[in-house]
C-alpha cells in the first residue's frame, strides 16, 4: 500500500516572489501522528495548504494514497480534514448547520448519528443550537475540528490546534488526536509548542526556510541529539576540579558547591557509575544530585541556528 | 464520486438559508420600490403619457421593471455569494472539498438565480395589482427571466472572485449596470429617442434583454426576439468561459 501521503520535490512561489518551499520531501506513514515543527514563516501553513488544495503548488509532485492532488482531487480531498490556523466559520450559522453542511460539502450523506457522537465527543452538543457568534473562541475551535471530522477523514490536518488555548483544552485535544490515532486516522499537526510534538508525535519533522532540516522518530531524535546533564550538590565547596577527574567534561557551578557532568546517553552508557566510584575514591561527598535532559526544544533551536 | 452532489446541495441550502434569514429585506425592498415606480411612473406620469405600441404606459414598464431588478438583485446576489466567503475566509472550506469549480458556479449562481426568478415572480404579482398585465408567450416568459437571472448571477459571481473590497464588489453594478439599464428602454421604447441615440442604444447590452422579455408579454420589441435570446446565450457562454479560466488558474481564489 502506497504511504497515506507522499511529497516529493515540492515547491512554492508565491507571486511576491518569495520562496515559501524550496523543495520539500516528505513521507507521512499510515496511522501516524507526524508533528511538523518550525519558526514562524517556515512554510508549514504552506505545506498544508497545497496538500489540501486551497494554495496551487508551483511544482513537485504531492500523492495521498498514491493518487495526485491534482489529476485526482476528488479522491485525495475526499480523504482529507483540515483545521486551518485561523478560526473561519460563517458567524451566523449554528453549530448543527455548520458541521452539517462539511460534511456534506465533502460528498457525504446525512449522519445525525456520527455528527451527533463527534459534538458530543468534543463537548459541543449542548451548543448545537447556538450560533457561531454566541461561542468563545475555544469553542469555535473545537467547531473548526468538528467541522474537519464530519466527513470521516483518513487524514487529518491540524495547523498550530493549541495556539491560544488554555491548559484544558489542550489536555482535552491532545487525548482528541490520540483517540484519533487508535481509531486508525492519521494525524500531521503544525505547532510552536515543542513539549507538544514531544509528547505527541510518533515521527517530528523539523522544517525551516522551506525547507526540511531532520525527519526522526520523536523516541530516536531524542536519544540522538538529546544531551543529558547530571548535577551534584557537593557537601563541601571546591575551587578547582582535580586532574583524577580530567576524563570527564565537568563543569563548576554555583561558586563551587555544584558540579555538573555533561553526557550523551548511548550505547556505551553514561559513565555515571565510573565517576561515582571516582568521587568515592576522592572523597567527594554530595548531598543531592539532579539530572535533566534536553528537550526537543534545545534540539530545535541548535538545528534552526546551525543553517 | 462522479459528480459531487451533496456538495452542491449543501451549498445550494446554505445560501438558501442566508437569503431566508434576511427574507423580508429580501422581497420587502423589490417590493415597495416596485411600488413606488408604479405610483410615480404608471399613475403620476404614465397617466399623461399615450400608449406605447398600443400598451398602456403603466402596463409597459412591468418587464422593464421586473428587468431591472433582476439584473441588480442577480449581480449582488451573485457576487456576495461569492465575495463574502473570501472576505471571512471561510472560503477554505470550499476550496478544500472534493467539488469541481463548475459544480461551485451550479451550486450559488443556483441560489443567487433561484432568489431573483422568485423577486421577479413578486415583482409580477405586485404589478398586476396597480396595472392590467398580460402575457402572451408565458414559456418565453419564463425562459427569459429564467435565462437572465443565471446570466447575471454568473457575471455577479465573476465579480465576487476579482472584487479585493466592498469598493470595487459596488462599482460595476453602480457605474456600469445601472446606467446601462435605465438606458435600456425599461421606461421607454428606442423608437421613441432622437437619431443617433437609437443607433448607439443598440450596442446597450439591456436593451436586448429588455426587448425580448417585453416581447414575451405584449408580443413588441425593439430588436427581434433572436437577437434578444442569441444575446443572452452569448453573454452567459462568455461569463461561463471566463469563470473556467479563473478556476483552472485559481484567479484570485488561491495564491
Ligand atoms: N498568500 C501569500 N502571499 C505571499 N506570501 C505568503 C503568502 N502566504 C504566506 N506567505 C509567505 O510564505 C512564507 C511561509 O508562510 P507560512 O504561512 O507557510 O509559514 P508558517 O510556517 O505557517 O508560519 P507560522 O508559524 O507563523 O504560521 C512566509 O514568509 C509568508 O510571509
Ligand atoms: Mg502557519
Amino acid at each position: 500500500m502506497p504511504s497515506i501521503l507522499s511529497i516529493s520535490a515540492l515547491e512554492k512561489h508565491y507571486k511576491s516572489g518569495l520562496t515559501a518551499l524550496g523543495g520539500v520531501d516528505l513521507e507521512v506513514e499510515r496511522g501516524e501522528i507526524f508533528a511538523l515543527l518550525g519558526p514562524n514563516g517556515a512554510g508549514k501553513t504552506t505545506l498544508i495548504s497545497i496538500v489540501c488544495g486551497t494554495v496551487t503548488k508551483t511544482s513537485g509532485t504531492v500523492l495521498v494514497n498514491g493518487r495526485d492532488i491534482e489529476k485526482d482531487f476528488r479522491a485525495t480531498r475526499t480523504t482529507i480534514g483540515l483545521v486551518p490556523q485561523e478560526i473561519a466559520i460563517d458567524i451566523f450559522a449554528t453549530v448543527w448547520a455548520t458541521v452539517n453542511f462539511s460534511r456534506g460539502l465533502f460528498g457525504r450523506a446525512p449522519d445525525p448519528v456520527y455528527i451527533e457522537q463527534l459534538l458530543r465527543d468534543l463537548s459541543l452538543w449542548e451548543k448545537r443550537n447556538s450560533k457561531i457568534i454566541e461561542l468563545s473562541g475555544g469553542m469555535k475551535r473545537r467547531v473548526m475540528i468538528a467541522k474537519a471530522l464530519s466527513h470521516e477523514p483518513e487524514l487529518l490536518f491540524l495547523d498550530e490546534p493549541t495556539a491560544g488555548v488554555d491548559v484544558n483544552l489542550r489536555r482535552d485535544m491532545w487525548a482528541m488526536v490520540r483517540k484519533l490515532r487508535d481509531k486508525g486516522v492519521t494525524i500531521v499537526l503544525t505547532t510552536h509548542y515543542i513539549e507538544e510534538a514531544q509528547e505527541m508525535a510518533d515521527r517530528v519533522g523539523v522544517i525551516d526556510k522551506g525547507r526540511i532540516r531532520l525527519v526522526e522518530k520523536t523516541a530516536a531524535l531524542m536519544q540522538q541529539l538529546g544531551k543529558r546533564r547530571l548535577t551534584l550538590m557537593l557537601k563541601r565547596p571546591m575551587a578547582t576540579i582535580p586532574a583524577e577527574l580530567a576524563e570527564w567534561p565537568l563543569e563548576l557551578q554555583a561558586e563551587g558547591n555544584q558540579l555538573v557532568y555533561t553526557f550523551k546517553a548511548d550505547a556505551e552508557g553514561t559513565g555515571i557509575p565510573a565517576l561515582l566510584r571516582r568521587l568515592g575514591e576522592l572523597d567527594i561527598d554530595f548531598k543531592d544530585l539532579d539530572t535533566e535532559r534536553s528537550s526537543l526544544e534545545d534540539i530545535f533551536v541548535s538545528l534552526v541556528e546551525r543553517t | 464520486m462522479l459528480i459531487n452532489r451533496n456538495g452542491i446541495w449543501s451549498i445550494y441550502r446554505t445560501e438558501m438559508a442566508r437569503t431566508m434569514r434576511t427574507v423580508w429585506q429580501s422581497v420587502a425592498t423589490p417590493v415597495i420600490t416596485t411600488a413606488l415606480y408604479f405610483i410615480v411612473f404608471g399613475g403620476a406620469i404614465g397617466s399623461r403619457m399615450q400608449s406605447v405600441g398600443g400598451v398602456g404606459y403603466g402596463a409597459f414598464i412591468v418587464p422593464g421593471l421586473i428587468m431591472l431588478t433582476i439584473l441588480t438583485q442577480s449581480i449582488s446576489n451573485g457576487s456576495i455569494g461569492i465575495y463574502f466567503p473570501k472576505f471571512t475566509g471561510t472560503i477554505f472550506e470550499i476550496l478544500s472539498a472534493p467539488l469541481s469549480g463548475f459544480e461551485a458556479v451550479v451550486a450559488y449562481v443556483g441560489a443567487a438565480a433561484t432568489k431573483s426568478v422568485v423577486i421577479g415572480l413578486i415583482i409580477l404579482l405586485t404589478a398586476t395589482f396597480f396595472v392590467q398585465v398580460q402575457i402572451l408567450h408565458p414559456v418565453w416568459m419564463v425562459s427569459f427571466l429564467l435565462l437572465t437571472s443565471i446570466a447575471f448571477s454568473l457575471f455577479g459571481f465573476i465579480i465576487g472572485i476579482w472584487a479585493k473590497n466592498f469598493e470595487q464588489l459596488a462599482i460595476i453594478p453602480s457605474l456600469v449596470v445601472t446606467p446601462l439599464t435605465f438606458l435600456g428602454g425599461a421606461f421607454y421604447s428606442i423608437d421613441m429617442l432622437p437619431q443617433p441615440w437609437q443607433t448607439i442604444s443598440l450596442f446597450n447590452p439591456v436593451v436586448y434583454l429588455v426587448s425580448g422579455f417585453r416581447w414575451s408579454f405584449y408580443g413588441v420589441g425593439d430588436v427581434s426576439v433572436a437577437a434578444s435570446l442569441g444575446f443572452t446565450m452569448g453573454f452567459m457562454a462568455a461569463c461561463l468561459v471566463l469563470l473556467w479560466w479563473m478556476f483552472k488558474t485559481g484567479y484570485r481564489l488561491k495564491p
